[in-house]
């Protein structure tokens, strides 16, 4: 069976890597391949990061409430170098009436606060694997 | 505290109890095999004089304000005044938060406490691309000094002590501070107050940095100086165990990583030639407050008792006010669930009376939505009304540090400190703090708590009422969160360039001249920071002059 590879990315200027970095702990346990970008990253540096690392999903971890902005641009790049088709997920603290947005937007998946890791690893392999799911939360 | 024989008898009860005890388990077993502090030590069943049979009173505990300060660091601790209360607060431009700063003095808050936003806190102006959807969101939008006035309109500095969240851009905001309170009329002598000016722990856990470790340690040993001998008021650092233990940490490592920054601090500040005996006293600390009660109270207890032994042994301070540990303490933020949020206020205040019971000098509760986004009017007061009722209502303010003397607290004080010396011993196996953080051992003990945590959140042995156990199935959503119009960041970029426009370039373009002559020959930064602010150079801009010379930091990411 194919590894999947993930890319964990840090857009923006949020500093808080807790979440991030445990989500991508438990994506590694679970069988995948996980590059994690660290803080600070433009738009730009996660969709460079993606095409060059070849990554089949890009998780995205905001707590500074800049969500909307960020994964729009984040979307919109991935559009223009013809990689739309990699899925978007969105953890962090995101009110809720943003996630319909967010969905919108072009994110697959929005994760809030107290997410089981399980169901972010269930939820990554139903999305890569082709399996049918409509949850968004 | 007992003598021998007492102690004999109570150990032969104690051996008979146990017995008994083991016997009525097999038919009515404990609800767990073991039960675990925070920081993976077990705890008794039971406490007994037994466990504290090798305390000694004066030595070991002291009495309120005094060596080893155990019991507090005042004598009459809150019945002589409260603790401050003080509300982490800053959102949007400095207009709005002036106005949330006047409701909450208005709502009986003590002191201030500004959130700046992220572009302020990493040095970059409002209208940087990086800033780019992050202005105004998680604190106040701050660019010249001209925010500053605003933020402060109408409140007289001399009388308010105002805390900030700054780190690597803490000089220019506490320049911008002293100039603005200044031009209120007042003397810098005399303002009160805190700049958290902790640099490490952005390197462990927060994420503002800018600079990498050594000129950063080089900054917050100029602040020391200057404050030594201009704002002796003024808590020049804010030694911060908060953002360590929400990223994760335990009880234990939270003490011991932020001790280990303490040392390197005392250490950078001694070879620089300043003296721990005066600088010592304008040294504070800041920690969390989470769910399990009694360790928590403990922490802070041991806390106290641990500082005090560093200064004085460590440090050969003689002056007791350099001993003394004085910190604000903040409700653990990563305790609060997004999921039936009013539980929330639950959590809130057993953690603030623990806060309150461990002796803390300032607080600040979290409100009950902040899981979702920024607190509302209304959480807010809610949060504070919270400390309110403890000051109060509850009692516990009358008498000082009315659990002393407890076998459990007492234990499981001595229990803290002896984990948190082997770790400091650890640290210093490795070269100090500096180093540790270089080598990825802080983070990684970190994230590997973190992650312990969470698996055992995923098993079940770690209940969280309302995330994985006690679910309900339709949740009311929270109504009125608060959100932050994106308009304002074009306001706030606006504004900049009619700064720009209108302040006398000429002078700033000198100002970050001298500026970047003085950081070349390694001067003390401040009174030049003081004059760049003064004639509205950005924060932006005085932060690239910085930048051209220390370099910046970029952090190795492992997991």
């Amino acid at each position: 069976m194919k590894k999947y590879r993930i890319l964990i990315a840090k857009p923006g200027l949020d500093g808080h890597d807790r979440g991030a970095k445990v989500v991508a702990h438990a994506l590694r346990d679970a069988g995948f391949e996980v590059i994690y970008t660290g803080l600070r990253q433009t738009p730009e540096q996660i969709v460079k990061t993606a095409i060059q690392e070849d990554v089949d999903l890009i998780g995205l971890s905001i707590l500074s409430g800049a969500h909307l902005q960020l994964s729009k641009k984040v979307i919109e790049l991935m559009k223009k170098e013809g990689i739309a088709n990699i899925p978007v997920f969105v953890g962090g603290i995101i009110p809720p009436d943003d996630v319909p947005r967010l969905l919108e937007i072009g994110v697959t998946r929005v994760f809030g606060p107290g997410t089981p890791l399980s169901k972010i690893v269930q939820e990554v392999r139903e999305v890569l694997e082709g399996v049918t799911s409509t949850s968004g939360s | 505290m007992y003598d021998k024989e007492q102690v004999k008898k109570i150990a032969e009860a104690f051996e008979h109890w146990q017995q008994r005890t083991e016997n009525d388990m097999k038919k009515f077993p404990e609800r767990k095999q073991k039960f675990l502090s925070s920081s993976g030590y077990e705890f008794k069943r039971c406490y007994t004089p037994l466990d504290v049979a090798e305390l000694d009173y004066l030595k070991d505990l002291g009495m309120p304000g005094e060596y080893p300060y155990t019991r507090g660091v005042q004598r009459t601790m809150y019945r002589g005044r409260f603790w401050t209360m003080r509300q982490y607060a800053g959102f949007g431009t400095a207009e709005e938060t002036n106005k949330r700063f006047k409701y909450l003095l208005q709502q009986g808050q003590t002191g201030l406490s500004v959130a700046f936003d992220l572009p302020t806190q990493i040095g970059y102006d409002s209208d940087h691309p990086l800033a780019e959807g992050e202005v105004g969101r998680v604190g106040v939008a701050v660019d010249s000094l001209r925010d500053i006035e605003i933020l402060f309109d109408g409140i007289p500095l001399k009388d308010v002590s105002t805390s900030m969240t700054i780190n690597s851009t803490a000089v220019i905001l506490l320049s911008m501070y002293a100039v603005t309170a200044q031009r209120q009329g007042a003397k810098i002598e005399e303002l009160r107050g805190t700049i958290q000016n902790d640099i490490l722990k952005e390197y462990i856990a927060r994420g503002t940095y800018i600079f990498p470790p050594e000129p950063s340690m080089k900054i917050v040993t100029d602040i020391f100086e200057f404050c030594a001998e201009h704002m002796p008021k003024w808590n020049t650092i804010s030694i911060s165990g908060y953002h360590i233990r929400e990223a994760g940490a335990s009880a234990v490592q939270e003490l011991a990583f932020t001790f280990g920054d303490a040392i390197a601090y005392v250490e950078s500040a001694i070879k620089a030639g300043l003296d721990p005996n005066v600088f010592g006293r304008q040294l504070s600390f800041f920690f969390a407050a989470h769910n399990n009660f009694l360790e928590e109270i403990a922490k802070f207890r041991a806390a106290r008792r641990i500082w005090a032994k560093i200064m004085k042994e460590r440090f050969n301070v003689t002056n007791q006010d350099a001993m003394k540990l004085r910190f604000h303490t903040q409700t653990g933020g990563s305790t609060l669930t997004a999921q039936q949020p009013l539980n929330n206020i639950v959590r809130v205040a057993i953690q603030a009376l623990a806060a309150v019971l461990g002796g803390t000098q300032s607080l600040h509760t979290n409100s009950f939505d902040e899981a979702l986004g920024l607190p509302t009017e209304q959480s807010v007061q809610v949060a504070l009304r919270t400390q309110q009722i403890i000051a109060y209502e509850s009692g516990v303010a009358d008498i000082v540090d009315p659990l002393a003397g407890s076998f459990a607290v007492e234990a499981l004080t001595n229990e803290i400190e002896e984990k948190v010396w082997e770790y400091l011993e650890k640290i210093d196996s490795l070269g100090g703090m500096v180093r540790a953080i270089e080598l990825g051992y802080v983070q990684k003990e970190i994230h590997k708590s973190a992650y312990e945590q969470q698996l055992a959140i995923e098993k079940g042995e770690q209940i969280v009422v309302g995330v994985n156990a006690f679910q309900t199935k339709e949740e009311k959503p929270v109504e009125n969160i608060l959100k932050v119009d994106p308009a304002l960041e074009e306001k706030q970029k606006e504004a900049l360039r009619q700064l720009r426009e209108q302040r006398d370039n000429r002078a700033v373009a000198k100002a970050l001249k001298e500026l970047k002559q003085a950081a070349q020959e390694g001067k003390n930064i401040v009174p030049y920071v003081f004059e760049a602010v003064k004639c509205y150079a950005t924060l932006g801009e005085i932060s690239d002059v910085l930048r051209e010379v220390y370099g910046e930091y970029t952090e190795s990411t492992s997991i």
